[in-house]
Order: C-alpha cells, then sequence, then structure tokens
C-alpha cells in the first residue's frame, strides 16, 4: 500500500494526524466541559419536573416551554438578586480600572521611586484566593474584633460595615477591589510598556504636559487591554458568590441564601433539588453576560471610530 | 473582544528594553510637572495603594500568633505579648484528627494536577492553532475564544448532573477535568507560539523525517516553555481560587479544598467560637507560603502576558 500513496499525500496525511492528536485532547476536553454543558442547561430550561398521582412513580419529565424562563423574570427573587450585582459591577467596574489605570499610568511615568518593588506589593493580593480575603476582611469588618472599627470609633465615626444593605454592597466591593487591584494595574502596566517611545517624545516636543501625555497619548494605545480587562471583570462580577457567602456567616449581615443570581442557582439546585430551575438561571446568567459582552465592546469599537 | 481574535499582532517589546530613558524623561519634564504629579507626590499615592493591600495581611500575621481572647481584645496590627505560633499550628493539624492536613493535599492536587493538564492541552492545542493550516480552523478557533465569555458558573450546574449520571460527583475527577480546561491558555499559547517558534525550524524538522507530535515534544514545547510556564501559574491561581467548582461536586469532607474546608469551619464559628482561630491560622498557613513562593515568580508572570501580547 505505502508504495501506492504518493510522499506528497503520505506527507500531508501524517500532517493531519499531527493536528488531531495536538488539538484533539483540548477540544475534546472543551466539548464535553463547555459545549455540552451549555447546551444541556439550555435543554433542562425547558423541562420541569412533575409528580403524578400521589407521586409515587417519583418525578417525571415534561416540557415546560418557556415556563421557567416566565418564572424566573417574574421571580422577585431573581430579579432584585440580578438588580444587586448589576448595582455592585456598577460600582466595582468602574472604580477597579479607574484606580487601576491611574496607578499604572503613575508607575509608568518613571515618577515614582522604587518601582519594583510596588509591582510586587501590589501583586500580592492576586494570589490570595477569594474566600481567604473575604474571611479577612470579614474580621475586619466585625465590631469587636476589627481595628478599622475601633480606630473609626476613637476619631467619633461609627461604621457598620455588616448591618445595612449598602454597608454591605461597599464592602463586597472594598474585597474585590483589593482582591483585583494588582492585578490589573500590571495588565495596563505592560501595555504601557509597549507604546512606542516616538509617540510619545513626539508629543512632548508638541508642548503637551505629563498628564496630557498620559490621558490622551498613553491611554488610548491601550485601550484594548483596558476593554480586555474590563470585560473580564464584568463577566466576574455577575458571578459574584463567594464573598457573599463569607460575610453571610457573620450572622449580622441582611445576606440571604438568594442574595445573587449565583447563590440563588446553587440553592435552587441543592437546596430544593430544582435542577431545572437552576439550569434556567444558569442560562440567563450567561445571557446577561452574552449581551453586556457585546455592549461594551460595540460601545468601545464605536468611542474607537469617532 | 476584538482584539483578542486578532491573532495577527507584532510581538511585545521585552519590557525592560527601555529601562535607560527614564532619568533623562524626569529631568526633562521636572519644569513643567504641578506638585501634584512630582516625583514625592507619585510615590505617595503608590505608597498609600500599597499600605491599603498590606493591611489586611498585616492584620493576618499578627493573628497567627494570638490566643483566641487575644484577637477579640488588644490592637489588631501589634503582634501577641506571647507568641502563640506553634500552638496555633498544632491545634490546627489536629483539629477534626489532622482534616487540615488532608484538605491542603487534596487542594495541591487540584492546583498542581488541574494546571498542569490545562497547560500542556493549552500549549498544544495553541501551537497546532499557529503552525498548521487546515479546514475552519479559524471558526474553530473563535468558538474556543468564545468560551473565554462563558461564565463559569452558568456551565458548573449541568456539569454537575452530566458527573452525577456517571457516578464521578465525589471523585477528585469531578474538580480535576473542569479545571483542565482553559480557553484563554489557548489564546496565549497561539500568540506565544508565533512568536517563539520560527517556522523554518520545523521545516527542517519535518525534512529529518520527525513526526508532527515528537516534533511538538522536542522543538514545539522546549521553546514555548517560558510561556508555558506562564499559562501554568494562571491557571494554577485560577483553580486555588475556584471555590464554587468543588463546592458543587464534593460533599466528601475528605475530599474538600482547603477553601471548602475554612468555609465549614467558618460557618461553624457561632456553635464554637474557637473555630475563629482555626479559620484565621488556617488562611494564613495557606495563603502566607504562596505569597513567599510567588514573589520570584510575579516578573516571569509579568514578562509572560507581555510577550502574549495582552495589551
Amino acid at each position: 500500500m505505502a508504495t501506492l500513496t504518493s510522499p506528497g499525500r503520505a506527507k500531508r496525511r501524517q500532517r493531519h494526524s499531527g493536528v488531531l492528536l495536538l488539538l484533539g485532547p483540548f477540544l475534546l476536553l472543551f466539548g464535553l466541559t463547555y459545549l455540552v454543558p451549555l447546551c444541556y442547561a439550555v435543554v433542562l430550561s425547558f423541562f420541569r419536573e412533575r409528580f403524578s398521582g400521589i407521586g409515587w412513580d417519583g418525578p417525571r419529565r415534561v416540557f415546560a416551554g418557556f415556563d421557567n424562563y416566565t418564572r424566573a423574570l417574574t421571580d422577585e427573587e431573581f430579579l432584585t438578586g440580578v438588580g444587586r450585582v448589576l448595582l455592585y459591577g456598577g460600582v466595582y467596574v468602574p472604580v477597579l480600572i479607574a484606580l487601576a489605570a491611574v496607578l499604572a499610568l503613575l508607575l509608568d511615568t518613571a515618577l515614582v521611586h522604587a518601582r519594583r518593588f510596588f509591582h510586587t506589593l501590589l501583586f500580592l493580593p492576586h494570589i490570595v484566593p477569594g474566600l481567604i480575603a473575604a474571611i479577612i476582611w470579614l474580621y475586619l469588618y466585625t465590631p469587636g474584633l476589627s481595628p478599622i472599627i475601633d480606630g473609626l470609633d476613637s476619631l467619633g465615626w461609627h461604621v457598620d460595615f455588616l448591618g445595612s444593605a449598602g454597608g454591605v454592597l461597599f464592602s463586597l466591593v472594598n474585597v474585590a477591589i483589593w482582591g483585583a487591584l494588582g492585578f490589573n494595574v500590571i495588565l495596563i502596566f505592560v501595555g504601557l510598556q509597549a507604546v512606542p517611545r516616538t509617540t510619545i517624545d513626539a508629543a512632548r516636543i508638541d508642548g503637551a504636559g505629563e498628564l496630557r501625555i498620559a490621558f490622551s497619548v498613553k491611554l488610548p494605545q491601550v485601550r484594548p487591554t483596558v476593554m480586555v480587562a474590563t470585560l473580564f471583570t464584568i463577566i466576574g462580577s455577575l458571578q459574584l458568590y463567594t464573598e457573599p457567602m463569607i460575610l453571610r456567616t457573620s450572622g449580622e449581615s441582611p445576606i440571604d441564601t438568594a442574595w445573587t443570581p449565583n447563590m440563588l442557582a446553587y440553592a435552587s439546585a441543592f437546596n430544593s433539588n430544582d435542577y431545572h430551575y437552576a439550569a434556567t438561571v444558569s442560562v440567563l446568567i450567561a445571557v446577561l453576560a452574552g449581551v453586556l459582552s457585546y455592549a461594551v465592546t460595540r460601545f468601545a469599537s464605536g468611542r474607537a471610530l469617532r | 473582544m476584538t482584539h483578542l481574535l486578532d491573532t495577527e499582532r507584532p510581538p511585545a517589546r521585552p519590557e525592560d528594553s527601555r529601562g535607560g530613558r527614564s532619568p533623562g524623561r524626569a529631568a526633562r519634564s521636572g519644569k513643567s510637572t504641578p506638585w501634584w504629579l512630582s516625583r514625592t507626590a507619585a510615590t505617595t499615592l503608590c505608597a498609600i495603594a500599597g499600605v491599603y493591600t498590606l493591611l489586611p495581611l498585616t492584620w493576618l500575621l499578627f493573628a497567627v500568633t494570638k490566643t483566641l481572647p487575644e484577637l477579640y481584645s488588644g490592637n489588631g496590627f501589634s503582634p501577641s505579648a506571647g507568641f502563640h505560633v506553634w500552638d496555633n499550628l498544632q491545634d490546627l493539624f489536629t483539629e477534626d484528627s489532622g482534616r487540615f492536613g488532608r484538605w491542603m493535599l487534596n487542594t495541591a492536587v487540584y492546583a498542581l494536577g488541574g494546571a498542569l493538564i490545562a497547560t500542556l492541552l493549552s500549549v498544544a492545542a495553541g501551537y497546532a492553532f499557529d503552525k498548521f493550516a487546515f479546514r475552519g480552523k479559524e471558526k474553530w478557533y473563535a468558538l474556543v475564544i468564545a468560551g473565554v465569555l462563558v461564565p463559569h458558573t452558568a456551565i458548573v450546574i449541568p456539569l454537575y448532573l452530566m458527573m452525577a449520571n456517571l457516578q464521578m460527583t465525589d471523585t477528585m475527577w469531578s474538580v480535576l477535568i473542569p479545571v483542565a480546561v482553559n480557553p484563554f491558555g489557548v489564546y496565549l499559547a497561539r500568540a506565544y507560539s508565533a512568536g517563539a517558534i520560527p517556522g523554518e525550524l520545523l521545516e527542517a524538522a519535518r525534512i529529518d523525517g520527525a513526526g508532527e507530535v515528537r516534533t511538538f515534544f522536542a522543538v514545539g514545547l522546549k521553546m514555548m516553555a517560558p510561556g508555558a510556564v506562564t499559562i501554568f501559574l494562571i491557571q494554577f491561581i485560577a483553580i486555588w481560587n475556584n471555590f464554587f467548582l468543588p463546592m458543587v461536586m464534593i460533599t466528601d469532607n475528605d475530599l474538600f479544598s482547603v477553601a471548602q474546608g475554612l468555609f465549614t469551619w467558618n460557618s461553624a464559628v457561632s456553635q464554637n467560637p474557637e473555630y475563629t482561630r482555626l479559620v484565621v491560622v488556617g488562611s494564613a498557613v495557606t495563603t502566607i507560603p504562596l505569597l513567599l513562593l510567588f514573589i520570584p515568580l510575579q516578573r516571569r508572570w509579568r514578562a509572560g502576558l507581555a510577550e502574549g501580547g495582552l495589551r
């Protein structure tokens, strides 16, 4: 057989099997852990379980059409949860990105002493798991344990980090910013380092000050990085779960088991065994993420065109 | 996202290439700079961010030295009068007949094993996307990159049901398999492959008659090693950070990750305040060694992002 195939064809076949062996394992697992579950979630969301008779036979799976979606979109728990993560993201994302951009620009101007030291320092929280960051901050928020509250008290300023809805939101945003700030500073800094020197020098010769250069020359050049950072942060904030779960354990906060959509999905699946509704909530989170990603990229490219 | 899909970008310049320019620039801009953009002001602003970063970590460091009553009284930002680190550590590792050590071991398996497999798969896939031409290549690639945008939690619950059908929940595999896939790693790997491996080199290997897979392991993988380290670190931290997945998949205490274990203890504080101390010490024991380990790796990670064209 081998004599019948020309050398070129044999080589091409070898190359094809090479692609299959190198790409196949990843694509197989990608399909199994991304595509199949996503499709499965969509399928589940169109069914529900029904008990026939007195329920001796166990539940039967019946087609539900858009019932689960109607239920979710009229479910006050779900809607307030979505409202909370949107409010949380609406505060968290702009504050984080603005702070990160300013710090990255400062570090890039070479005006800062010990730049490398600050890089390392600011990067540290990225290595602290979100759960542990939330635990540490929970103690710093707990009256009686917290030196911060004691300090503010002695200044005559009484704060409640956990009791009120507004306080909890602020506390969650703070935990998230603490954890993500350094990572984003470095991400944007890496981008700034690649801005061509000549562009900056040209602006300086034209008489632009440092501030003008920072905001009108450097920042537009790193827009793609900032966009990616913004997108990842938005998608992350929609999935808020770990931090409120930890703050909840204090017993003093208004956080309940379905405080965010993600917590609602978990509670529906594992407390009330309603996988169909949990899947529906999951699909809606994914849709929301898609819509927001689309809006952000459209907004960004629209701005770029002008 | 258009940027992520844009694969034809010039390789980034190494970050230290302009180390020499700073003194000149600083001197020249000295006159026109307003006071609040001066060297001192800029350093002060960064220092404020630094203090904010260090505050919780300092508290944690001091808390390790304390007894339970000391945690509730006295200054949080000063060490204990006595030094109780060893007592605390002993209690941590003997509580629940040594549960904590078990959780640490599990987490090491999840994070190291998962990151290792994920890195190898991403690097092979990124290399294949970069170096081969095949039908529908860019469509496949776009599909993979779209995976970056999928919220994890949207797939975890259906994944749980799939695993449950296969009787695989409450096994290490139920955590390891999902974390072994990282689409973002493929994006980075493709950029590394484009930047680090000259096409002629592969042609040479092919003419020598080496198989494609052997060429990958002998030439490609070696040249992409620095990039692979970055992908490994990113995925390691992502798994280390992932609380939702083990929370859904694992109910067997013996297979808990550290995060799950600490969460369970933290939820029991209202019944037994003694757990407060164990949670604090446990948080420190899992965090501080990793922080020290990552400080030298942090520069490598930063350089890797620059090479990956994420800018």
